[in-house]
């Protein structure tokens, strides 16, 4: 077969290849020169994804609420449980939302090596790029989804804040940072123990309970409730429903903590990653 | 002229050797941690490449030999920037993107057209790139036709002209090839020659792994060979491939006759010792391979032996095999000696490389690849008095018997 090693910026760059060295070593340039690599992946998983359907991108509609109406009927409806005075579909989709964005794009960014590693063990291309853009992919059924949100909260006659309009972002960034942070941490465990794969979706299912998707936050015990912050999901859900649905005041300190957790995740993801790329191709 | 393309110093490559298993599972590691901690001896350390230094300029084109395991792949890798090298540096003029394989990253359910901005994209291509290049790629590749059909549905030979057309339009300034890797057709393999070929002669530097002696001394201006990790020769293409051929002579010279560097397989059977005698070129040869088994007592089931014979530009000369003799499922003891009778040798006077294969059960158990170097004295193949065409002496290919006569 053919290798070539091509130069792309002038000749008088040098490539040094050498052991690395170096706790946080990333090359941001040659990150942002990749940039486009990281949205052909999205692009491709997107397109591969519901290529075979019948409904197609519908998928991306369907699922979530299906989830919700299953949710309602047997949580709100039979197990009663308190949706914070507010009608218990809207309140579990507003959980739902970001809860399937996030559980979705660290399931895949866990198993982005694994699934590529014939490229890996070819191409040279920076390999944060494969969790990264495993992650992003999913705020495109994230859009589709609030699509439903915003239907359900007319539906419901739902006044809308003008708060979305920064807390909404806010809110993605924290998910999106968290789940890559796991993600980027899993995904080079896996690398070298297959077993990931096999204890991610028990793993999500627990924290699915442990976060407070299906019933409110205030159901917990005030004295326990700091636990929660280690969990930025959490904050991101009580935010996001007193934002949506006028449930209380949006807590700025929780927003602030869950955004200091979610980074120290992402850090922590990052430092790994970077600690165990250098082995991805021979161990792969 | 004076400044190198490629600055290779000290570069080593150390792998550590710890399970026999490629998957470690977790509960593994656990229930090993205690152990390992007391010992540290089950680490081995194996070194794939160890102080290699080599400088080349633009318009190089530098062909690496060397048998298996020693080390060529794991040198373009750490080029490729695939695998980081453990020890020293490797300096390239220039920014870098590589390829290792056409048709890396294919998705089958995408189409023609899909996939080639996904395999640019992946090869290092900008978009832009893609774009302006695009009618030339699908023009070289001949797939217009199926450019909207998922490539699933392209036959074989479709899939890797269009995925070779796609590498060929990188506009690379160093090109690695490893022809070892290389699948596909002659024809494919041709046109990656004749590829490589137009980028030497437009001054590029060029690396490039072969077993072809005859494509090494064609297209290399320089050549290295490697040995278990190590550089032991660098020079000129027939001067390093001329101490290859020594290399595997003077080890099988000695008394077990074989020389098993970069031996492959899993070792179950051994083939121990083969006697060529005295083979002279027109006669009989009676070829013995003795092979044991260590840990086997029962029959080996459903084998297959055999050996190659090449000339010393490494082109094949023909190969003997079980196979094609016996019919199905050869059961053999699980040490002995098999005899291979040839009625009249069709080799001429000379020199030539044996490789050795034993295959058990669907398994290769034991595969010796330049493992001796036979001797061929002349004798009488043809009737006539000249056994060699004028003007061919010393490159006579195989013998063939045949007649002529007027009609």
């Amino acid at each position: 077969m053919i290798k070539s090693i091509r130069m792309i910026k002038n000749k008088n760059d040098y490539l040094v290849i050498k052991p690395p060295s170096g706790l946080l070593n990333i090359d941001w340039n040659e990150l942002w020169k990749y940039r486009e690599l990281l949205y052909i992946f999205a692009w491709r998983d997107i397109k591969v994804r519901y290529k075979q359907t019948v409904i197609g991108i519908a998928w991306a509609l369907f699922q979530p609420f299906v989830t919700m109406v299953i949710f309602s009927f047997f949580f709100g409806k039979l197990a009663k449980v308190p949706s914070e005075g507010v009608p218990y579909p809207i309140f579990v989709y507003s959980g739902l939302l970001f809860w399937n964005y996030f559980s979705s794009s660290l399931t895949n960014a866990s198993n982005s090596l694994i699934n590529e590693q014939n490229i890996i063990k070819k191409v040279y291309f920076p390999r944060l790029i494969l969790p990264i853009s495993a992650t992003v992919t999913h705020l495109i059924d994230f859009g589709f989804s609030l699509l439903i949100m915003i239907g359900m909260m007319i539906y419901f006659k739902m006044q809308l804040s003008l708060h979305i309009l920064y807390i909404l972002p806010l809110l993605l960034i924290i998910t999106t940072i968290s789940s890559s942070g796991i993600g980027l941490f899993l995904s080079s465990v896996n690398v070298k123990y297959r077993d990931v794969r096999y204890i991610l979706p028990f793993f999500i299912q627990i924290l699915l309970y442990l976060t407070p998707v299906i019933y409110p936050v205030s159901i917990i015990p005030e004295n326990i409730r700091w636990i929660m912050y280690l969990n930025p999901m959490s904050g991101v859900i009580t935010i996001a429903r007193s934002m949506f649905l006028n449930t209380g005041n949006i807590d700025y300190m929780s927003l602030l903590v869950s955004l200091f957790i979610s980074f120290l995740y992402f850090l922590f993801g990052i430092y790994y990653f970077k600690k165990m790329e250098q082995y991805f191709a021979d161990i792969i | 002229m004076t400044e190198p393309i490629i600055k290779i110093e000290n570069l080593g490559k150390k792998y550590i050797l710890r399970h026999k298993e490629k998957y470690i599972t977790l509960r593994d590691s656990l229930n090993n941690l205690i152990p390992n901690l007391l010992s540290k001896n089950n680490r081995e350390e194996f070194w794939a490449l160890k102080d290699i230094n080599v400088s080349l300029y633009d318009g190089d084109v530098l062909g690496i030999i060397g048998k298996n395991g020693s080390g060529k792949s794991t040198l373009l890798k750490i080029m490729s920037r695939i695998t980081y090298p453990s020890q020293g540096q490797l300096t390239i003029k220039g920014n870098v993107a590589s390829l290792l394989e056409v048709g890396t990253g294919f998705n089958p359910e995408l189409t023609g057209r899909e996939n080639i901005y996904l395999n640019g994209a992946i090869l290092g291509m900008k978009s832009i790139e893609i774009r302006k290049n695009f009618d030339e790629i699908v023009n070289f590749s001949g797939v217009e036709k199926f450019l909207d059909t998922p490539v699933k549905h392209y036959s074989s030979g479709m899939y890797v002209r269009l995925a070779f057309s796609i590498a060929a339009h990188l506009s690379s300034d160093v090109l690695l090839v490893d022809e070892v890797l290389a699948v596909g057709d002659a024809e494919f393999q041709k046109r990656c020659l004749r590829k490589m070929g137009q980028v030497a002669k437009s001054g590029r530097t060029v690396l490039f792994v072969s077993h072809n002696m005859q494509s090494i001394s064609d297209l290399c201006n320089r050549v290295i060979l490697l040995s278990e990790g190590k550089l032991i020769g660098d020079g000129k293409p027939q001067d390093i491939i001329s101490q290859y051929i020594d290399k595997i002579r003077n080890v099988a010279d000695k008394e077990n006759n074989i020389n098993t560097e970069g031996r492959k397989g899993t070792g179950l059977v051994k083939i121990d010792k083969v006697e060529f005698g005295n083979l002279i070129s027109g006669e009989e040869a009676r070829i013995k391979m003795h092979y044991s088994s260590a840990k086997r007592n029962d029959k080996l089931i459903n084998c297959r032996v055999a050996f190659a014979v090449k000339d010393l530009k490494y082109n094949l000369c023909f190969i003997c095999s079980t196979e094609m003799y016996f019919e199905d499922n050869l059961q053999l003891n699980p040490t002995g000696i098999l005899e291979c009778t040839i009625n009249k040798l069709p080799l001429g006077e000379g020199e030539y490389v044996v490789d050795l294969f034993f295959e058990e059960n669907n398994v290769v158990v034991d595969w010796l690849e330049d493992s001796m170097i036979i001797n061929v004295s002349a004798g009488k193949f043809h009737p006539g008095v000249r056994q060699v065409p004028k003007g061919h002496e010393g490159k006579a290919g195989t013998l063939v018997e045949h007649k002529w006569s007027t009609l």
